[in-house]
């Protein structure tokens, strides 16, 4: 019989956050390996073909896609060696911390002395009479379609969600030549950043705010949809209904933490709205309730890539120094929490900033 | 009825009238509804149907959306084929 395979730290998830943490652990000395289910690094950035903001420490002014390559770049520059397993998914955490994980039909284990989680969110679903028609997608799906894959997925689309992703993958279709026959907003404002928005409003697409999907019609597929004004206790409005004719409805109507794994190993959980749903319960050091497993990026509670790679820097600082690699511990931790800080700060960051309170009760950054 | 048009769980087919049906039957807990309906328990093990079942649930209740609980966890958290498992650590050519 082999001997179980080790490492110091697993960090499962390739994306913004998993890179960030894999190559800040690397560089204080621990010995890291990266898990990704995907053929390539990089997550969901692989398909942001839009400019990043923030400052130039979180990549402001790069497109998404670029960022990658960059972060690649300083994965193989060491010091350290990261051990990069790709195509391969943590299917199970067992009690005595083996990670099992899939790969080529074959599964193979692991025993890591830390984890990272850094998988990042799934699309929420939204009911509504036929949800279920072929034509009837998730935002973050159509934007892998077009930029990942260089598929349409169709010829006129309403856009369910006003947040940045609904606007973004909306400005992304029209880039594409699809028409967007409008975007709907439960809410009644826009939840979106105003550069977004103001990019579609010039493009000539409406944005419906206080207004919903009723039901979406079609024989074999999506032919059309009823959408209808909502009132201020977001009820239908009898009377208001409007039938639109196309042939995709996309929905962006918020994302979950990806957190199978941190339940199976009983990390405590806690419901908050603000960041997705339930989010594991973890400290300042993104620390988890079960002390050798952290958290990073939309795992730990849906924000942006901007605070995912620091959330990402934060855990793999903290990861490693509880290995004893602690090198400058204080000063980079004070580092990356001030930039955590700044991109929180402001209107933009209130919601998340409402969401920690509940979850880590509000603890000054500072201590 | 709108309801049978709303689908909650893809993955097994069921909808917003196949749960409200065992809700009104007195069916109130998440683990019993998962067992009767597989709600959950299919391909992509429960990342589109949780969501809006445990809403549901704490709709018709009265609960909290915490009060509601949650269904277990348990690996592997994707489908996977049986020689994969057959195949852990094992060199031998596959079945």
């Amino acid at each position: 019989m082999k001997s179980l395979r080790k490492t110091e730290l697993a960090v499962i998830g390739g994306g913004p956050a998993g890179l960030s943490s894999a190559i800040t652990a690397m560089r204080q000395g621990a010995e890291v390996t990266l898990i990704d289910r995907d053929p390539v690094l990089g997550g969901q950035l692989i398909k942001q073909t839009h400019m990043f903001f923030g400052s130039k420490d979180q990549f402001a002014s790069i497109r998404g896609i670029d960022i990658p390559s960059e972060l690649i770049k300083a994965l193989e520059e060491g010091p350290g060696k990261v051990k990069v397993e790709l195509g391969t998914t943590v299917i199970g955490y067992y009690d005595d911390g083996v990670i099992l994980m899939e790969k080529d039909n074959r599964a193979t284990t692991l025993l890591p002395q830390r984890i990272i989680v850094a998988t990042g969110a799934a699309e929420k679903m939204l009911p509504f009479p036929g949800n279920d028609l072929p034509g009837v997608y998730g935002a973050g799906a159509v934007q892998t379609l077009m930029n990942v894959y260089g598929i349409k997925p169709g010829k006129r689309v309403l856009m369910v969600g006003a947040g940045n992703i609904g606007l973004i993958v909306s400005y992304q279709l029209l880039q594409a030549g699809v028409e967007v026959v409008a975007i709907i907003e439960a809410a009644p404002h826009i939840g979106g950043y105003l550069v977004h928005a103001s990019k579609v409003r010039r493009a000539g697409v409406p944005i419906y705010t206080s207004c919903s999907i009723k039901e979406a019609f079609g024989r074999e597929s999506v032919e059309g949809a009823v959408i209808c004004r909502l009132d201020e206790n977001w009820q239908p409005l009898p009377g208001t209904e409007k039938t639109l004719e196309l042939d995709v409805i996309c929905l962006a109507v918020g994302l979950s933490p990806l957190t199978e794994l941190l339940w199976q190993a009983g990390c405590k959980h806690k419901y908050v709205p603000e960041l997705g749903g339930y989010v594991p319960v973890r400290n300042e050091k993104m620390q988890t309730s079960i002390p050798y497993i952290y958290v990073a990026g939309d795992a730990a509670g849906v924000e942006e890539a901007s605070s995912a790679m620091i959330e990402g820097k934060l855990a793999g600082l903290f990861a490693a120094a509880s290995l004893g690699y602690d090198h400058d511990l204080e000063s980079l931790a004070a580092t990356y929490r001030k930039e955590l800080e700044e991109l929180r700060s402001g209107e933009a960051g209130s919601k998340i900033r409402q969401g920690l309170a509940k979850l880590i009760g509000g603890v000054s950054v500072a201590s | 009825m709108e309801d049978e048009k709303i689908i909650i769980c893809r993955c097994e087919d069921q909808t917003l009238s196949d749960i409200r049906k065992k809700i009104n039957y007195g069916i109130t807990s998440i683990e019993e509804i998962k067992r009767l309906t597989r709600c959950g328990m299919g391909p992509c093990q429960g990342r589109t149907c949780r969501d809006l079942l445990i809403k549901e649930i704490a709709a018709a209740t009265g609960q909290s959306i915490e009060d509601v609980g949650m269904t277990t966890f348990r690996p592997p958290v994707k489908p996977i084929k049986l020689k994969s498992m057959l195949g852990v650590d094992d060199d031998e050519k596959e079945c």
